[in-house]
């Protein structure tokens, strides 16, 4: 028996558990966004907590008289005579200075090791360029050593242990008292390549490599990746041929990214013969990876284009072409672009298949071009925190902030892209 | 309107271009590829060499020893690395894989030593092990103490229960996890040493040998401590009945709070690892591509620089990395066989 009275009364009486469901089910979502943010949040505290002192560097400035005796040296110019002189000598001389008493072997040895270890390739070099410099008396500025650095940032932090030996300790707190031993943004950080030294590591090198491999990336992947997807969704028959293609990008696109990097190995360096380590290689490889997520998503760009675009510019008499290139390649760009940047980006964090092609590398000059060996980001950091030296572990996290803020940068360019594409349309 | 279009043909038109000038280049960086055990050394090195010459800082890959020796005898041609580390001996079929690519010439360079020291605090008993007692402490499955050419999964719980001469304390040892090298050195040598001892595992397939052999106990008796080593250092400090495998290097740095088991009766010390007298040490290499020397700028001065007193001598600075240097009679023979670049004969291996 239904009569309308008892149907009202039922739904009177659901109402309000249906609101409840209705309150839990939002409920459960702004749970699940909170539970992102909140490990974000964790991840960038951890992040910035650890690598904020990446971005300090400790120096040791001193007055170092350039003592042609002192170093064996008597003509600058001479590179024989640079070759066989002692630039350590005149640093241990300047430190002397405020402690007179180190005198002995062990002393010195101890002295020597409160700078960083190319601190005597700083004074020769000093002294290459300028040999009228000998005999003077210049205030230099070192990277102290790695040790002195640990203990003047992180005495104290049960993370860190000092590995000063006490008299090198008592040396430190005195020269930073004096303010001999002082801490500094850390330029070295963003103009130097890497090294084996943390005082003397920096990101410049890693950045540039990711550069010209992300330039040579979005070279080939984006126009090849486009082409494709307007030829499959414009113009392409439909039949199994092409179903078949369409099933293999897709399965592309789940492949493990190092099997891409083993496709380099064959055929790039098997096949063609091309230098290892270079970014030209490397970018081909991420290309590689890419292209799929790029095809995909410029598919379903170009599909989302109403057809009455089409339709209206063939009413007017446009060839199949100039409907693609005037009309539906300028609307889906955006979506496009979309894509890219997520392929992109993801090519940006990868190592796996650079592994395979050298560029997981220990390299020390800056790459000036696309075929000079090179590394990226994701394995500078890599190499960072697998490295022994303590200071590694401040650089490591500081590299991955330089990574994020590239990350950022890029998105952010993409998004620029397509606004100003959107308003023209 | 044109624009995408046109963008999309130049974007092409430099793409394609710059995959044409890919072929044929020279190369002025040296290359050097191999070994992880050795790569702390060889970066070392090559920094120093890059900033004291004009010559660029040499590139180094760390492929292990065995992906190196592959990519250095892969052929002659600046494509190919011009050096490669080993942390073992070439094998005489790596050298006839050379030999059958055209790499015919190559000198042979032992830079030094590196020993795995098992170590406790020194307030606890110092150790004294034998590879068959480190295996058994540490495999996954071992033979059956019962008897018979079987294995069971590893039923010892305390050092005495392997042999009553060892302490009555648990088996809890920290080692380095797989990623590291020392943890593939610890488990070629001492493991497998160990292992060997039984004849019926050693009478195995090779492959199933070390199958056997690289396995390492799952139950908490074995803990990987990560690459830290100071954490281990620390570790020991802290808890008397733990043992710890970590480099030498970390031993002689913290030799006041910690002491070194003797293995097979020997104590780890540069003199027993350099003669190779204590049992968990190798020998460090690397090999130079005879070929390449005076066409790729730098390889000759870099190999002096590694085989300089300064670098490799006993107060070198690749001692304080923590490599133990050759005795000097064989330091002064090899830098001179580097300074001749005396290839190999084959028969040496």
């Amino acid at each position: 028996m239904t009569d309308p009275g008892s149907q009202a009364e039922l739904v009177r009486h659901s109402l309000r558990r249906r609101y409840r469901k209705e309150r839990r089910f939002r409920f459960y979502g702004i749970a699940a966004i909170a539970v992102a943010l909140f490990s974000l949040v964790i991840l960038f505290t951890d992040i910035i907590s650890k690598g904020y002192t990446g971005f300090i560097k400790t120096t040791v400035t001193l007055e170092v008289h350039l003592d042609g005796e002192l170093m064996y040296l008597n003509d600058a110019s001479d590179p024989d005579q640079i070759a066989m002189a002692d630039f350590q000598a005149p640093i241990i001389k300047a430190l002397q200075g405020y402690f007179p008493d180190a005198v002995s072997r062990a002393d010195k040895r101890e002295l020597s090791r409160m700078t960083g270890s190319y601190a005597s390739n700083q004074v020769r070099d000093l002294l290459k360029e300028n040999p009228g410099l000998l005999g003077s008396t210049r205030t230099i500025e070192f990277p102290a050593h790695d040790t002195v650095s640990v203990y003047v940032k992180h005495a104290g932090d049960p993370g860190y242990s000092i590995r000063l030996s006490e008299q090198q300790q008592r040396w430190t707190d005195e020269l930073v008292r004096k303010g001999v031993i002082d801490n500094g943004f850390n330029d070295v950080f963003f103009s130097n390549g890497d090294s084996r030294e943390p005082s003397n590591a920096g990101i410049l090198g890693a950045l540039v490599g990711s550069l010209l491999t992300m330039g040579i990336t979005l070279v080939i992947a984006f126009p090849v990746g486009v082409a494709a997807a307007v030829y499959l969704e414009e113009f392409a028959p439909r039949n199994g041929f092409t179903d078949f293609i369409e099933v293999n990008i897709n399965n592309l696109a789940a492949v493990p990214s190092v099997i891409f990097g083993l496709l380099g190995l064959a055929v790039f360096i098997g096949v063609f013969g091309m230098p290892r380590s270079v970014p030209v290689l490397g970018g081909l490889v991420l290309a590689l990876m890419t292209l799929p997520t790029i095809i995909i998503s410029s598919r379903a760009a170009i599909k989302s284009v109403p057809p009455s675009i089409r339709e209206a510019a063939e009413g007017i008499g446009a060839s199949k072409m100039q409907v693609v290139l005037h009309h539906v390649l300028p609307l889906a760009m955006p979506g496009m672009l979309t894509g890219s940047i997520i392929g992109m980006a993801q090519a940006l964090g990868e190592t796996a298949p650079l592994l395979l092609v050298g560029m997981v590398a220990f390299i020390v000059e800056i790459p000036d071009g696309f075929f000079s060996s090179a590394t990226v980001l994701p394995v500078q950091i890599f190499i960072w925190a697998g490295s022994a030296e303590q200071g590694f572990v401040e650089l490591a996290s500081a590299g991955i902030m330089v990574l994020l803020a590239f990350l950022i940068t890029m998105n952010a360019f993409a998004i620029w892209l397509r606004k100003r594409l959107e308003r023209r349309w | 309107m044109i624009k995408p279009y046109k963008a999309i043909a130049i974007a092409a038109f430099t793409s394609g271009l710059s995959l044409v000038s890919a072929s044929a280049l020279a190369r002025d960086t040296v290359n050097i590829v191999g070994s992880s055990t050795v790569y702390p050394f060889a970066t070392v090195v090559a920094e120093r060499f890059g900033r004291s010459t004009d010559f660029p800082t040499p590139k180094l890959e760390s492929t292990g020893s065995g992906g190196g020796f592959k990519l250095f005898c892969a052929g002659i041609g600046t494509e190919h690395p011009d050096i490669t580390n080993a942390s073992r001996r070439m094998k005489s079929s790596e050298f006839e894989m050379c030999q059958r690519n055209g790499v015919e010439a190559i000198t042979e360079v032992k830079i030094g030593a590196d020993g795995i020291v098992i170590a406790n605090s020194r307030e606890a008993e110092q150790m004294d092990l034998s590879l068959r007692q480190v295996f058994l402490a540490l495999a996954k499955d071992v033979p059956d103490p019962e008897g018979g050419d079987t294995l069971v999964a590893n039923p010892y719980a305390k050092w005495s229960d392997i042999d009553t001469s060892l302490p009555r304390k648990d088996i809890r040892v920290m080692g380095p996890p797989p990623t590291s090298g020392t943890r593939d050195a610890f488990v070629e040598i001492a493991m497998e040493g160990g292992c060997k001892t039984f004849e019926f595992i050693k009478a195995l397939e090779k492959k199933d040998m070390r199958g056997i052999c690289h396995n390492m106990r799952e139950d908490g008796a074995f803990i990987e401590a990560g690459e830290n080593d100071n954490l281990i250092v620390q570790r020991l400090a802290q808890d008397k009945e733990m043992l710890g495998i970590f480099g030498y290097s970390f031993l002689m740095e913290n030799s006041g709070e910690i002491q070194a088991s003797t293995i097979n009766g020997v104590g780890p010390t540069p003199d027993t690892i350099a003669a190779e007298q204590y049992p968990v040490a190798r020998s460090l290499f690397f090999y130079i591509k005879n070929a390449h020397a005076g066409v790729v700028p730098g390889i000759t001065e870099y190999a002096r620089e590694f085989t300089s007193e300064g670098a490799w001598g006993d107060n070198g600075y690749l001692v304080d990395v923590g490599l133990i240097p050759n005795p000097r009679d064989v330091r002064m023979d090899t830098a001179k066989a580097v300074r001749k670049l005396k290839p190999m004969t084959g028969n040496e291996l």
